[in-house]
């Protein structure tokens, strides 16, 4: 569990970050999402203290960061970046390895450390593993430089918009990735993001910041139907709500028996899936396959009456 | 393919130039006076090259050491209000003639090898300080940041990362410097060093140019070729570009 306790960070008259106080449970995606100069990124950089908080603490499974030495702290957090930041005169295994070299892990350890996690992000080793950067596509690289933050087995996974260089079709492959990997691994990551879709896919709990400030950390669910600031509507988009709330529920929960025309939705899609079958095809009720198996519809009244914002 | 020719070509010349002079004796012979000697002679040119290019390393050597050391200082967040005077410093090495170092340098050091050393080393600090602190000031940004967030500390992340990526910008200012050095290192004979400035040097008192040009194509052949081999040196030393596969 990580702990952030009134971290403050004062830069000369201007707070950058003011008493942040919040939890994020292991195992958990957080994404911390604000406009630039929220002070999202330096209360990310405070967690591994490459930025040193002003005052307050930060507690990782109840130790505080500042029982530790800088340096040796950050081999125990992973940290992604945007533009990936590998290092180009390394290998790709290099690069990889980056950390459990620093720990001083035995050679054999890391290289199949670093098979595994090639691995594990759908790029074969023997191809990938003494390439350099340079060689890489961007999704590539981007993933390089996930898997090195994650090639000690971290106790928590610090990300900087690591989406934020990517075309929007290679991100949403990255951030289904992100997610397969992090349920696999069971990882705990903090993710800074300015993009709320971003956040509302990837993430368990959304933290948003404003001028410095918490003002509201939920699910994605709560942001959405209760945003606590005006602020916080702004960043979710006023007009997209509904859509939004739609798109994080499976069609299967509001599926009832019954016959509906047409082929049937893939398991897994959301009713907004479900809404814009339904616009499409010009019918009342589109066919879905519920969790169990059995075939059944979800009806356009069902879809308005759960996509109500009360 | 073409390079490689030429390369051979130009060590070829060289070799027979300094190993059997008298080879091209037929060739120099117009340059002579009449009657004069065609081939330099009173010490053998295999000798004061080596002379020549250890005075060029050594000195070289020093002043890359010195000047690397001085920008990875400067560099640092506690030697930054350093940086000025560590500019002024090399700059004034770069603009004192090495002329004028040898003439002050004589009384203090004696004729010989040393103020021409000293010379040399003053006259190289800058290039390779100038080029290590382009070099260690022009890193991409994300990389060092990702240095420090994955945990090196200070030592670590300029053995690591700074220094190799920088590699390339510094050695094309020891490339620099050492080509200067190799020029330079031929007034040195004027204060009784050892170097190829000798044979010039005996040719201009003798109005004998073919001397002259002894001397001097032995000089630039060498800087040719050491400049040729350094910057094959930087290529192989840099990051791989895209397309460039494995190394």
């Amino acid at each position: 569990m990580i702990e952030i306790d009134r971290i403050t960070k004062v830069y000369g008259s201007t707070t950058a970050v003011d008493a942040v106080s919040m939890t994020a449970e292991t195992g958990t995606i957080t994404a911390i999402v604000g406009t630039s100069g929220s002070g999202k990124t330096t209360l990310l950089r405070m967690i591994n203290r490459l930025v040193e908080p002003t005052s307050g603490e930060v507690r990782i499974n109840g130790e505080s960061t500042e029982a530790i030495a800088p340096h040796l702290l950050r081999r125990r957090i992973g940290y992604a970046i945007q533009g990936h930041g590998l290092f180009p005169h390394h290998t790709v295994a290099r690069n990889i390895g980056a950390v459990p070299e620093l720990l001083g892990w035995p050679r054999e350890k890391i290289r199949s450390r670093v098979d595994e996690l090639l691995t594990l992000f759908s790029m074969e080793p023997e191809a990938f593993r003494d390439r350099y950067p340079a060689d890489l596509s961007g999704g590539q690289q981007q993933r390089v430089g996930v898997a090195r933050a994650l090639a000690s087995r971290p106790d928590l996974l610090l990300m900087d918009e690591p989406f934020g260089a990517l075309d929007p079709i290679i991100r949403a492959r990255a951030q289904e990735d992100l997610r397969r990997i992090q349920r696999a691994l069971g990882s705990t990551i903090l993710l800074v993001t300015h993009d709320m879709d971003e956040a509302i896919r990837l993430a368990d709990r959304i933290a948003v910041m404003d001028a410095g400030r918490l003002v509201q950390l939920g699910t994605p669910a709560e942001i959405i139907a209760r945003p606590a600031t005006g602020f916080v509507a702004d960043m979710v988009g006023e007009a997209d709500r509904p859509l939004r709330l739609l798109s994080l529920i499976p069609a299967a929960e509001i599926a009832e028996p019954g016959p509906a025309e047409g082929e049937a939705l893939p398991a897994g899609s959301s009713l907004r899936d479900a809404l814009s079958a339904c616009l499409a095809s010009g019918r009342e009720a589109v066919a879905v396959t519920t969790d169990d198996g059995a075939p059944g519809r979800v009806t356009l009244d069902a879809i308005r009456r759960r996509g109500e914002l009360v | 393919m073409i390079g490689g020719l030429l390369r051979a070509g130009l060590v070829a010349v060289l070799l027979v130039l300094v190993l059997a002079p008298g080879w091209v004796a037929p060739l120099l012979a117009p340059l002579a006076p009449e009657g004069g000697p065609v081939i330099y002679d009173r010490a053998s040119l295999l000798s004061l090259s080596l002379s020549h290019l250890g005075l060029v390393a050594v000195a070289s050597l020093a002043a890359t050491v010195v000047a690397v050391t001085l920008a990875v200082l400067v560099t640092r967040p506690f030697g930054a209000s350093f940086r000025p005077l560590a500019r002024s410093v090399t700059n004034l090495g770069q603009t004192f003639p090495p002329v004028a170092v040898l003439a002050l340098a004589v009384p203090m050091m004696g004729f010989g090898a040393g103020p021409t050393l000293l010379a040399l080393f003053l006259y190289g600090l800058l290039p390779v300080f100038e080029n290590a602190m382009t070099g260690l000031g022009n890193l991409p940004p994300a990389t060092l940041e990702a240095a420090r967030g994955i945990g090196m500390g200070r030592w670590q992340r300029l053995r690591l990362v700074e220094l190799p990526l920088a590699l390339p910008v510094i050695l094309a200012g020891v490339r620099l410097s050492v080509v200067i050095a190799l020029g330079t290192a031929t007034i040195g004979s004027t204060v009784a060093a050892r170097t190829l400035g000798e044979v010039i040097i005996a040719g201009l008192l003798t109005s004998n140019t073919a001397f002259v040009v002894q001397g001097g194509l032995v000089v630039g052949l060498f800087a040719v070729l050491l400049h040729d081999g350094l910057v094959q040196l930087e290529r192989r030393l840099s990051p791989p570009r895209p397309g460039a596969g494995r190394r």
